[in-house]
């Protein structure tokens, strides 16, 4: 036993040693800053739900433009991009409604810079159902009714509908998080400020209010037009009686004839410059515009676009 | 032992109805049993049914393409080894120390025991709670920013208890008489330790460190707030891709994304991240059991 | 095995030592026995720790004019945005993490406990290892994995069979739970078993007891704190659960009335909308006041169990 106390008793520095190299291994790694050391730039993105996706496929495709840039991209929301730009802890913050003004406030008080906005696209708002509904069109009153805290649609035949193949007739309401850009957006838009009625099902991301529309034959949800599947189907929509049905598309939502559209912006903390000042105009360049278009979004028109 | 004496004597109806009961009792409690192996196999046949067609050597190495769609999670992985051996760098000597104190130097006292109430309430509090104080404390408090160092931190300080825990269960282990031995020969305390105690439990020690690794890997909820990105570029196959101060992506957080936020994935590459994320912890706690029960059927006391 | 029952060193051996030993030595081993204190502390220090960082975000709320306890213990009217009207109840989501972590229990209780008892009193030891083994992993499974499964594979097998609109329910949530915390209940229990006197078994079988009939009148009731305390331990275990009941539960404010409602917990709720909620916000600190709400229920829970697991040892 004495043995194996005395063999075994030098066991324990060397694996202390190993952890202490270990960890060293990394600060050194750390510091380095990741690969390539001093070199290299980060641009930190945060933000918006709906923009994420468009701002990893810009991030992915800048590394061919300017492979020193590395491109942080995180979700979270449109408030926390705003009150971490606010912090001055990021670059840039994606958004997809306007930031208010006393956000604006807090951030020149907080970091004595003025925040400043840049139009990157377009979004139309699609209200979509299952692909099997027979519903073609709806108008924001008949939304309203159905979201909203007073509404009083709650069944599909309310609307004229005959689903087929189910004796459920329930409406199933998709919504988002309360506080998403997109919650807030089709609130002030849809229902005009008026709160949601509660009991929707209040999905963490876009794609998932689109998987459960289109895996329920009952439901009926709101999300950007890019998040759109062939399971599902997008509603025409009229604003006002009188208004023709509109369908979401990147004409109607360039000539606005579309009326739920919205920008999708990109705010820095004061005028950009160096590496994150080209990636912005990369952004707003045909190629990054070209992205935006392929994510599903709508691109800017051709005369705002950067050279 | 009942059940064989009752074939000496003559059966009764009252013995072969105690039979029948003992047979029935068995196969319900062992039916319970087997209902938990059964969806453990059932699961991961089923993932792994699934992730088939993105599984391979190039999945883990590759890098996320087209939107996340494509591609493998090579900057995942290696974020989530980053954020697990710099937690453990930081909770497993502080662990193994507490363990030390809590088992070799406290006397049954009210404040010791408060400790131990302590490191219980450590384990039980929520992971989203663990994840609200890594962010008012690391990540705002600290100023260290949403940044690899705070989601280890705050994963550190959630895996403690497991690595106290196993590491006193190893102390304890040994057996008071080699302490005793020790001191006799003039060794303090501290002497005691290093040269007896600690060699002598060094293995039960790694099999909980182990058990800290799988438990960070898996984690979600506490680096979501605090140090984990939906995306970030990183070249194919480079290990140095993170700084401690700059974000990451991980495993748990990327299965999180893909099956919530990214549309268009190619079916099997959730199943592919979630199987390899459940085959990396299974692999894990294999290896730390069967650590465990090889040093037990080699122990000699 | 606390020191304070062992022998003390003998003081010459000591006086030896101490000579022998340079100063620097002694200076070393004092600073690390400090560092070992420390370190014991440190489990203190954290928790407290915790509890004071999550409170100092919520605390700002409590003083404000447009928040009142009572409407966020009792109104389930969550309305963290609105334009108009911002409303703060967290009643449908207590609802929903009761709701969600009974009907773990009401599953993972009786599995577990009966798996508890096969382990411990009717197998042998070879499948005894096997089992354990087998839980150890199942305890593993991260959670967001489980998330997953009740994700993509549950709710379509909930949609199939019972013909819910929705698979995301608490059906769905209830389950997944029962799987994550029966590993829990089964250690536990299995202890609690353990820590029965073996004569007691001797006495029942010498009376002819049959094993069923031993665990039923007699292991039952002399486990039957320990038992509560493996509950108690998986009832934490449940409520304090987070992705995997944000990806399963369906995520809807409002009270249940039937299996298949989805819900919202209170782990999930702060998941979900922490990341939203501007730091300092009113909503913010909200989302702090649910995790101080959180951290007290659990803590009692836990406390409660560890009374419970201590003065079984005792005895």
């Amino acid at each position: 036993m004495i043995d194996r106390v005395r063999c075994s008793s030098s066991l324990a520095p060397r694996l202390s040693l190993l952890g202490v190299a270990l960890t060293a291994c990394l600060f050194w790694a750390g510091c380095g800053g990741g690969s390539g050391g001093a070199g290299r730039v980060t641009i930190q993105n945060k933000g918006s739900d709906t923009m994420v996706n468009l701002a990893q496929a810009w991030a992915e495709a800048y590394r061919q433009v300017a492979p020193e840039v590395d491109v942080e991209v995180s979700g979270g929301g449109s408030g926390q991009g705003i009150a971490a730009l606010i912090r001055g802890t990021i670059d840039l913050a994606s958004c997809s409604r306007d930031m208010k003004p006393e956000e604006i406030d807090q951030a020149k008080k907080n970091t004595g810079k003025e925040p400043r906005e840049f139009i990157v696209g377009y979004d139309a708002l699609a209200i979509y159902v299952h692909k099997d509904n027979p519903l073609e069109e709806i108008t924001f009153t008949q939304l309203a009714g159905i979201y909203a805290e007073d509404g009083q649609l709650t069944k599909w035949s309310e609307l004229g509908v005959k689903l087929p193949g189910t004796a459920d007739d329930t409406i199933v309401r998709v919504s988002r998080q309360s506080s998403s850009g997109t919650y807030e957006f089709f609130r002030e838009h849809v229902l005009a400020d008026k709160d949601f009625k509660l009991g929707s099902r209040d999905m963490n991301g876009s794609k998932e209010v689109v998987e459960l529309v289109a895996s329920t034959l009952t439901a009926i949800g709101y999300s950007g037009m890019g998040y759109a599947t062939p399971a599902v189907k997008m509603l025409r929509v009229r604003s006002q009686p009188g208004q023709p049905a509109v369908a979401p598309s990147v004409e109607n939502a360039l000539n606005k004839s579309y009326p739920v559209s919205r920008s999708l912006l990109l705010y820095t903390l004061g005028e950009p410059a160096g590496p994150l000042q080209e990636y912005l105009s990369w952004i707003r360049s045909d190629a990054g515009q070209r992205i935006v278009e392929e994510t599903g979004y709508v691109p800017l028109a051709p005369a705002d676009r950067a050279p | 032992m009942s059940s064989s004496s009752s074939q000496r004597f003559t059966a009764t109806p009252l013995s072969r109805r105690k039979a029948r009961q003992e047979a029935l009792a068995r196969w319900i409690f062992c039916g319970m049993a087997v209902a938990m192996i059964v969806p453990l196999l059932l699961i991961v046949g089923y993932l792994f049914e699934r992730a088939w067609p993105s599984l391979s050597l190039s999945f883990l190495l590759e890098v996320p393409a087209r939107g996340m769609t494509e591609g493998g999670i090579w900057p995942a992985l290696v974020g989530t080894i980053y954020l697990v051996f710099l937690s453990l760098a930081v909770s497993a000597p502080i662990g193994i120390l507490a363990a030390v104190y809590l088992n070799e130097y406290a006397g049954d006292h009210w404040f010791n025991r408060l400790i131990n109430l302590a490191v219980i309430n450590l384990a039980g509090v929520p992971s989203i709670v663990h994840a609200l104080f890594g962010l008012g404390a690391f990540v705002y408090a600290a100023r260290f920013g949403y940044s690899i160092v705070s989601a280890s931190l705050t994963l550190a300080i959630m895996t403690l208890p497991v690595i106290i825990a196993s590491t006193r269960e190893a102390l304890a282990s040994v057996p008071r008489s080699f302490r005793e031995a020790c001191w006799n020969v003039g060794a303090t305390r501290w002497q005691t330790i290093r040269a007896v105690v600690l060699p002598n439990s060094i293995s039960g020690i790694l099999t909980g460190v182990i058990l800290q690794v799988s438990r960070a890997a898996g984690e979600t909820a506490p680096i979501m707030f605090t140090g984990a990105v939906f995306y970030k570029v990183v070249q194919k196959g480079d290990f140095f891709a993170y700084g401690l101060h700059q974000q990451c992506m991980a495993l748990s957080m990327h299965l999180y994304t893909l099956s919530t936020q990214v549309p268009g994935v190619k079916e099997s590459i959730p199943f592919a991240t979630a199987v390899v994320l459940l085959g990396a912890v299974l692999l894990v706690n294999a290896t730390a059991i069967a650590l465990r029960v090889y040093l037990r059927a080699r122990k000699r006391w | 095995m606390n020191s304070g029952a062992m022998p003390q060193e003998p003081a010459e051996g000591w006086a030896v030592r101490r000579a022998r030993r340079g100063l620097w030595a002694l200076a070393g081993e004092r600073l690390l026995e400090g560092l070992i204190y420390l370190c014991g502390i440190s489990a203190i220090v954290f928790v407290l720790g915790i509890f004071f960082f999550v409170f100092r975000e919520a605390f700002p709320v409590l003083g404000k004019e447009n928040f009142s306890l009572t409407q966020f213990l009792f109104s389930e009217q969550w309305y963290p945005t609105s334009a108009t009207n911002k409303r703060y109840g967290v009643l449908a989501m207590i609802a929903g993490t009761l709701s969600v972590t009974a009907l773990a229990m009401v599953l993972a209780v009786p599995f577990g406990l009966g798996a508890a008892i096969y382990i411990s009193e009717f197998c042998g030891s070879r499948v005894k290892e096997t089992l354990k083994i087998v839980i150890e992993l199942l305890a593993a499974i991260p959670s967001v994995v489980w998330g997953f499964v009740g994700l993509t594979v549950m709710s379509r097998l909930i949609v199939q069979y019972t013909g819910a609109p929705v698979g995301v329910n608490i059906l769905n949530g209830g389950i997944i739970l029962a799987l994550m915390s029966v590993p829990i209940i089964v250690s536990i229990g299995e202890d609690a078993l353990k820590a029965v006197p073996d004569q007691y078994r001797e006495a029942g079988i010498a009376l002819g007891a049959t094993r069923w009939q031993l665990v039923w009148r007699v292991l039952l009731p002399a486990a039957k704190t320990g038992l509560l305390a493996a509950v108690l331990l998986g009832v934490g275990r449940a409520v304090g659960e987070t992705m995997a009941v944000l990806m399963a539960t369906g995520h809807a404010v409002h009270i249940p009335h039937s299996l298949l409602d989805s819900v919202r917990t209170l782990t999930a709720n702060i998941a979900a909308e922490l990341g939203e909620a501007p730091e300092g916000s009113d909503h913010y600190r909200v989302l702090f006041l649910t995790g101080v709400l959180l951290f007290t229920l659990t803590f009692i829970v836990n406390l409660t169990a560890d009374f419970i697991v201590r003065g079984i040892r005792k005895k």
